[in-house]
């Protein structure tokens, strides 16, 4: 099982508050190197905001955020892709108005550092080009390399916001609904294409659909209300008899 | 950018040419046209690529205008040096400005860029000992372009200064925009919240670019006061600004060459039109406006554009 030897990423009484609402309350929660780990729970439970906390588009009203050993707690979010945490969205989150390639070349030119170079025109970036088409293709979507993203196909779209979160060469990857709104065989796909990600590279996914969860998680952990109700291995997960009330609608137990 | 047909985009270059020999009557509206052409072009750069409102972008024309002139008046009167100073002034200026503008949303910007736009204005009227107020700054003295070419009273040198400083501006413009950092402003305007998330720093990106910005349009300023060798308090003005944004709007944003052919649609329906009748032109802009904006999006350009593309 998981080892003390320092994790990847590391929450230590995570809480956010709105107001009154404890959107995050106390989480602890840890992520192993090259973890798949499912992250699941009700409408509500503050999935999106715990991931909004690790990446730092929030600042936590409580608590730590920890990359390796060293606290990334005040970084800013474009600070923490630098270290190698990268997102996908939801809702697609994407640049309308470029095309695919041009969207993964933007992301791909500040990996490298040149987002800032005004000399040379992006066509001339050649090297850049050639990896964005290599990572385009391995999520076959060479064939959209030219088109507008907002003239995509929505499945399609999901797959972009995958790519614009690779195309940062993350460490650590969290993915909020990857499959959302696409039928059932082509989220397969998608989720397919997650796991072949490199055994090093960790990720944290949320997903409603539970047989890709119980399919691709290797650990889950489940948020009820703000909180961790449980984590463990898939088969301890689905023995859990609280998390067995929580999803046949009893709710009123969170 | 739109690159394409290099030969059309010669051809357009060759057309101020062709005016300064066959219009010889207009070299001094011509040289008004290619100034604020370059003015509208620094707005296009920030409203139309990285997505900046502003209603106060005459702030950096009117102090590109008063440093040029300032400096001619006080006995300064080398053109390129002239131009230099106010680039710098506008550039430090514009920098200062930029954070107040970075933060903000659309509306918060829009009342930011007007305020500034508005103190500075007042500031130079009330500072009528060094600026001469609402009498202007008269007295301006320039000396030969490159130490050979006279101002003259036909404007010939104006015009053809103007006109090399713009297209010198233009090219280096060009290459900003086509450049991974015009695409990362494009980025901004396009989705902010994922430029974030791939690890671009996006303040300070605006940053650079409202400078730059600033930088261009106090360039601008320091053509109209070494041309006309006389600054107004209405290079600061809030009418200046606004007219401009039309400007941008009706040639079409983020394409570099829609502030030009807006600026000269601008210019020269505002010439006839108020020759016509001197009140009465704006009548025309106002219906124009609200025609591009809900028949052609993207300005005379975008409008010419779609009609390439339908043939």
């Amino acid at each position: 099982m998981e080892t003390p030897v320092t994790a990847a990423l590391r929450t230590e009484s995570l809480s956010m508050h709105f107001g009154e609402l404890a959107a995050v309350n106390g989480v602890s929660l840890s992520l192993a190197r090259g973890a798949r780990h499912a992250l699941i729970g009700p409408n509500g439970a503050g999935k999106t905001t715990l991931i909004n906390l690790l990446t730092g588009v929030l600042e936590p009203t409580a608590g730590e955020v920890y990359l390796g050993g060293e606290s990334i707690t005040p970084l800013p979010q474009h600070r923490r892709v630098k270290r190698g945490i990268a997102r996908t969205y939801q809702i697609n989150t994407l640049f309308a108005n470029l095309t695919v390639l041009e969207s993964v070349m933007l992301a791909i030119l500040e990996r490298k550092g040149f987002g800032a170079r005004w000399w040379r025109a992006v066509k001339d970036y050649r090297e850049e080009h050639g990896e964005a088409m290599a990572l385009l293709s391995t999520l076959k979507l060479a064939g959209d390399a030219n088109t507008r993203t907002a003239e995509l196909p929505y499945g399609h779209q999901r797959l972009v916001e995958i790519a614009l979160a690779l195309a940062t060469r993350p460490s650590i990857l969290l993915l909020d609904e990857p499959a959302a709104g696409i039928p059932a065989a082509e989220s397969v796909e998608v989720l397919g294409v997650i796991a072949a990600l490199p055994a090093d590279v960790t990720i944290l996914f949320i997903e409603h659909d539970m047989d890709l969860v119980f399919r691709f998680a290797e650990r889950i952990t489940v948020l009820v209300a703000g909180r961790v109700l449980v984590e463990g291995a898939p088969d301890e997960i689905a023995r859990d008899p609280g998390v067995k009330a929580v999803y046949l609608g009893k709710e009123s137990l969170a | 950018m739109k690159p394409g047909l290099p030969a059309v985009q010669i051809a357009f270059w060759l057309l101020p040419i062709a005016a300064f020999f066959l219009l010889p009557g207009y070299l001094v509206l011509g040289s008004q046209i290619l100034i604020v052409s370059l003015f509208a072009m620094s707005l296009d750069l920030l409203l139309g690529y990285a997505g900046i409102v502003s209603l106060g972008h005459a702030a950096f024309f009117g102090l590109g205008a008063y440093t040029a002139g300032l400096l001619a008046a006080h006995g300064w009167g080398e053109p390129l040096t002239g131009l230099l100073g106010a680039a710098a002034i506008a550039a430090i200026f514009g920098f200062v400005v930029s954070f107040l503008v970075v933060r903000g949303e659309d509306l918060a910007r829009l009342m930011v860029t007007l305020g500034v736009g508005l103190l500075l204005f007042e500031a130079a009227n009330r500072a009528a000992f060094i600026t001469g107020g609402v009498d202007g700054l008269s007295g301006v003295t320039m000396w030969k372009v490159l130490g050979v070419f006279p101002f003259d009273l036909a404007g010939k040198t104006g015009f053809l200064y103007s006109y090399a400083v713009l297209l010198l501006i233009f090219l280096v413009l060009r290459r900003v925009v086509d450049s991974p950092f015009g695409l990362s402003l494009v980025g901004i305007r396009e989705n902010r919240k994922r430029m974030d998330a791939i690890g671009a720093p996006v303040n300070r990106r605006l940053v650079a670019v409202f400078t730059l910005g600033a930088t261009v349009a106090g360039v601008a300023g320091a053509l109209l006061a070494q041309t006309t060798q006389f600054v107004g308090l209405d290079t600061l003005g809030f009418e200046r600004s606004a007219d401009l944004l039309i400007m941008v709007v009706v040639g079409g944003t983020g394409r570099l060459y829609g502030a030009i052919v807006g600026t000269l649609v601008f210019m020269v329906a505002q010439d006839y039109l108020s020759g016509i009748n001197p009140v009465y032109w704006q009548f025309w802009l106002g219906l124009l406006l609200i025609l591009i904006v809900f028949f052609a999006r993207g300005g005379v350009l975008g409008a010419l554009e779609a009609l390439w593309k339908r043939r």
